[in-house]
């Protein structure tokens, strides 16, 4: 003990601070996990990583177009761009075709609705050293920047760690599905003000991280506007725009831009991007900040060289994403899977009677556990946790750990894992769901039935016999709710 | 509107060192289509043995596809290798190259290493894990013009120079030691740590063991930090051999104590292997504290697992590895020597040295004025009227002019053998003009010399020994 104090003197603030979040529950169930992963032969009765918010369903078409252009790869000497060239190139404005590509697979991704300019194109290391760079470059120590809650844990490390700078939360409600409102945010930005705290920017993720969710065209007009009032700006994190399930169509803040030039300054607007969701790369690092501030664009490049990305990966990146055919068959197809996956699993659970926020995108649902609570506090949310990851044997994040207001809300990946996998899954909920002589409601899962109402879908004879006395379901949530 | 980092140029972009490099954007040499252009010699790389590299992929393809030994494609579990903790695999392997580097006489713990993207990344980040806003790390002088970038920029913290002299060529004397401390209390720093770069940059030097005991007596007295950036370590191509700071703690039976744990170094195949584009950095500690918070912050700059992957497999090749650190050694002593010589017959001397891709070349004797504006004015014909980019030592902080840098290591022989002729030509009509003017100052000066009959060239040569006998008061 002594010596580690000692130790504390010798190292930084920074170093020896709870500023990189890790201590949040958030990652508790990754340990879980690490510690007894699910293995079909070799591990069973293994934790379910179902917190892992990557997309693992489409490399099967990546492997096989990486099987027919070698070249992509392999850096010969004979290529167009030897070994060589590749290897000493440290330029931080990064391969002109690297540049070229991300702005066209940015642009496919979006419907080829918008136009990226790869001028603007800036790599970092990850959306993660893409949202530390912007608050570096939008941000003193002490200013903050105000984010809808829920949001993903890691932009507590991002953005505050070793920026100095303050995220405050826009508190989001279930009872409007945990849409943003211009009340909301009049409320933080007022809350701010009063502590003597300088708002600089808003951050949106859109799709969100962890709704599942995207705000159509007239909110994120009305963002727009709000951030051009108060003069801060909007950081819009997208990385999650090409997990957008079919018939569904995603509105980019660039096409807000596009469509109405003169809704603000564009100065004031900042897109993070990354190939870890959409395409399932986390590992390449490949994240990009895509700002309409000249100035910003100017600095991020020069900070970006704390976070390039390698030219073996931008060579690769370049080849497969400047090839059409291929970029425009992966978007489709992976939205289709993704949109089945979803329905399957909305279906399963449904007729369990377990109900989610209707999401039209991302890796995973935002599940409405509020009535396996004991009390809608949450401590009882964690307890309920320590249940789901040591019983029924599923890593699940909790709403608590994403900064929701309400307790009872659970993030759950469904992208990271193959068929079987998910069929275990299913069957673990379903059993435990019937075990605890939980109701067994079937449903009819069609999408209109969970638009507006967040609760079991039931017919009101059904909803009587939750209400009585003897269901063990009387929470003081859903008696509030009526 | 934006931050005060957007708005200060501690970035450092304003400074000579990338002008240059801008320069020669605009104007690059090439063989055929721009034959009077300016020559690159301000890049710090190893362009000598790409070929070693090229013949190792071609007879091993397999890494670079994404397969593993058994053709079989590895391409997911690559991309989705996200754990900050590194490939097992990548961080063996070099370690064991790190060590062969050092002629084993060290071993490394892969446990004790952090993975970044390149050495830019890992300086940084151990700024951050030492260093509050506002503390201070000395740095003997001249040193790497983007540590001011690096170290300071957004980490908030401070640079004291450690003053060091051409009088003992260069080397970091203790006096030196305690004098930049003492500035740094004057100015109300808390110096955290001393940085040292060994092999040095722009030196082309390794540190001596006098030097290192000093640092480790230094470190130890005043209870900080010592961060040794061992990034030139596999370029050592003459005597004396590299003692790394881990010989040293080693030796004076220092390791598992206090002191040990508050050195640190860094590391990148950014030079050794000359892949600079792959960003391959590391930093070594013997701190797990640090480990642990550096281990985090990496999350802001990983290596691409596709990067680690290869890497991994090309650095377990043994053979390889040992074949291309002593021939790589073998090219750069080569070419160094072209270098040195080079400039001889102009008359141009270089610091004596062992290690780096650069000389730091003495062109006092070429100045108009001995100041920093003549420096740059001599900088500025170079560029422009000789067509070398070379760095100019006041960009690297040196406390003397008419130093710079000059590199060897990333061009072709022929590109440097028509260098060096430029720079004959460049001397010869230099010395001219400054003679026919100093000419007649040293007539009137020393009026019974008798020059006439002597040979002209004698004449410049021991004019010339004049000029640097007079300089070197």
């Amino acid at each position: 003990m002594e010596v580690a104090l000692n130790n504390n003197k010798f190292l930084s603030n920074i170093a020896t601070n709870d500023g990189h979040g890790e201590n949040s529950p958030y990652f508790d169930g990754w340990k879980a996990y690490d510690t007894n992963p699910y293995h079909p032969q070799n591990n069973p009765t293994g934790v379910i990583q179902m917190g892992l918010a990557e997309n693992q369903l489409c490399f099967d078409l990546i492997q096989e177009w990486i099987g027919r252009h070698p070249q992509a790869s392999i850096c010969t000497p004979q290529g167009d761009f030897g070994f060589k060239e590749i290897a000493i190139f440290q330029d931080y404005h990064g391969l002109p075709q690297f540049r070229a590509a991300i702005a066209n697979f940015m642009s496919r991704v979006r419907g080829s609705r918008v136009k990226f300019d790869p001028d603007r194109i800036v790599m970092s290391g990850g959306a993660t050293g893409a949202h530390e760079t912007l608050a570096f470059c939008l941000a003193n120590p002490g200013e903050a920047f105000l984010v809808p809650t829920p949001y993903y844990p890691g932009f507590d490390r991002d953005l505050k760690w070793r920026t100095g700078v303050q995220l405050l939360p826009v508190v989001c409600e279930s009872s409007n599905n945990f849409n943003v409102t211009l009340e909301a945010l009049e409320k933080a930005y007022d809350n701010a003000t009063e502590s003597n705290i300088k708002v600089k920017g808003l951050l949106l993720t859109n799709p969100s991280n962890p709704l599942g969710t995207f705000f159509d065209k007239e909110t994120l007009e009305t963002l727009v506007s709000f951030i051009n009032d108060k003069n801060i700006h909007l950081i819009c994190d997208e990385i999650y725009a090409g997990t957008v399930t079919s018939h569904n169509e995603f509105v980019s803040i660039a096409e807000i831009l596009q469509e109405s030039p003169n809704i603000c300054k564009h100065n004031l607007i900042h897109i993070v991007y990354s190939l870890s969701k959409d395409m399932g790369f986390p590992g390449f690092r490949v994240g990009i900040i895509y700002s309409y501030n000249d100035t910003v664009v100017n600095i991020a490049r020069k900070m970006s060289s704390f976070g390039l990305v390698s030219t073996q990966t931008q060579h690769m990146v370049a080849s497969m994403l400047l090839d059409n055919d291929f970029v425009v068959k992966f978007i489709n197809e992976s939205r289709t899977r993704l949109e089945n996956r979803h329905d399957m699993f909305t279906r399963e659970l449904a007729q369990v009677g377990i109900g989610s926020l209707e999401s039209n995108a991302g890796l995973f649902f935002w599940m409405d556990l509020r009535r396996f609570l004991k009390e809608s506090t949450f401590e009882s949310e964690m307890a309920f946790w320590r249940i789901i990851i040591n019983e029924i044997k599923l890593n699940v994040s909790p709403g608590s750990s994403f900064h929701c207001s309400e307790p009872g809300w659970f993030r759950v990946c469904f992208a990271n894992m193959d068929d079987e996998t998910v069929t275990v899954a299913v069957s673990r909920i379903t059993s435990f769901v019937l075990k605890n002589k939980m109701l067994e409601i079937k449903t009819k899962a069609k999408k209109q039935c969970w638009q507006k109402n967040l609760h079991l879908n039931l017919s009101s004879r059904r909803l009587e016999d939750i209400l009585s006395p003897h269901s063990p379901l009387n929470s003081p949530m859903l008696r509030a709710q009526n | 509107m934006l931050s005060a980092k957007i708005t200060c140029n501690s970035h450092g972009q304003d400074s000579s060192y990338f002008i240059g490099w801008e320069a020669y954007e605009k104007n690059p040499y090439d063989e055929i289509k721009n034959p009077n252009g300016i020559i690159q010699m301000g890049l710090a790389e190893n362009q000598l043995s790409f070929d070693l590299l090229e013949s190792w992929l071609q007879n091993n393809p397999q890494p670079a596809a994404f397969k593993n030994h058994n053709d079989q494609s590895i391409f997911k579990e690559l991309a989705l290798f996200q754990d900050y903790h590194g490939l097992p695999a990548f961080k063996n392997a070099l370690v064991r190259f790190m060590s062969d580097i050092r002629g084993n006489t060290v071993t490394f713990n892969p446990n004790n290493l952090v993975l970044t993207a390149g050495a830019t990344s890992a300086n940084e980040t151990l700024m951050f894990c030492l260093a509050n806003p506002g503390d201070a790390f000395l740095i003997p002088t001249p040193y790497y013009p983007g540590f001011d970038r690096d170290l300071k920029w957004r980490t908030g913290a401070e640079i004291v120079p450690i003053q060091c002299s051409s009088l003992n060529g260069f080397r970091i004397t203790k006096s030196a030691l305690e004098e930049a401390y003492k500035q740094a209390e004057k100015q109300n720093l808390k110096v955290k740590g001393i940085l040292v770069t060994n092999p040095s940059n722009p030196l082309g030097t390794s540190l001596s063991l006098h030097e290192l005991d000093l640092l480790v007596n230094f470190i130890s007295t005043k209870n900080i930090h010592l961060i040794s950036d061992e990034i030139y370590s596999g370029t050592v191509f003459n005597s004396p051999s590299f003692i790394s700071i881990m010989d040293v703690l080693k030796n004076r039976n220092l390791v598992n104590t206090e002191i040990a744990k508050r050195v640190h170094i860094v590391y990148s195949l950014s030079k050794d292997l000359g892949l600079p584009g792959f960003r391959i950095g590391a930093i070594y500690s013997n701190d797990e504290l640090v480990v642990s918070g550096a281990t985090k912050m990496s999350s802001f700059g990983l290596i691409s697992s596709q990067t680690q992957y290869l890497l991994s497999e090309i650095l377990s090749d043994n053979k390889f590895t040992k074949m291309y650190l002593s021939e790589n050694r073998r090219r750069l002593k080569e070419r160094h020597e072209m270098l040195v010589q080079g400039l001889q017959k102009s008359g141009i001397r270089c610091l004596q040295s062992n290690a780096g891709l650069f000389c730091w070349v003495d062109m006092r004797h070429l100045l108009s004025s001995k100041t920093f504006e003549g420096e740059i004015e001599l900088w500025k014909k170079i560029v422009y009227e000789v067509g070398l980019n070379i760095s100019p030592g006041s960009s690297c902080h040196c406390s003397e002019p008419g130093w710079f840098r000059v590199c060897f290591a990333n061009m072709s022989e022929e590109i440097l053998v028509l260098a060096m002729q430029r720079v004959i030509t460049f001397v010869e009509s230099t010395v001219k003009k400054n003679s026919q003017s100093r000419h007649q100052q040293l007539l009137n000066r020393n009026a019974s010399r008798r020059t006439k009959s002597l040979p002209k060239w004698v004449f410049e040569l021991s004019f010339q020994r004049e000029l640097i006998a007079t300089d070197e008061r």
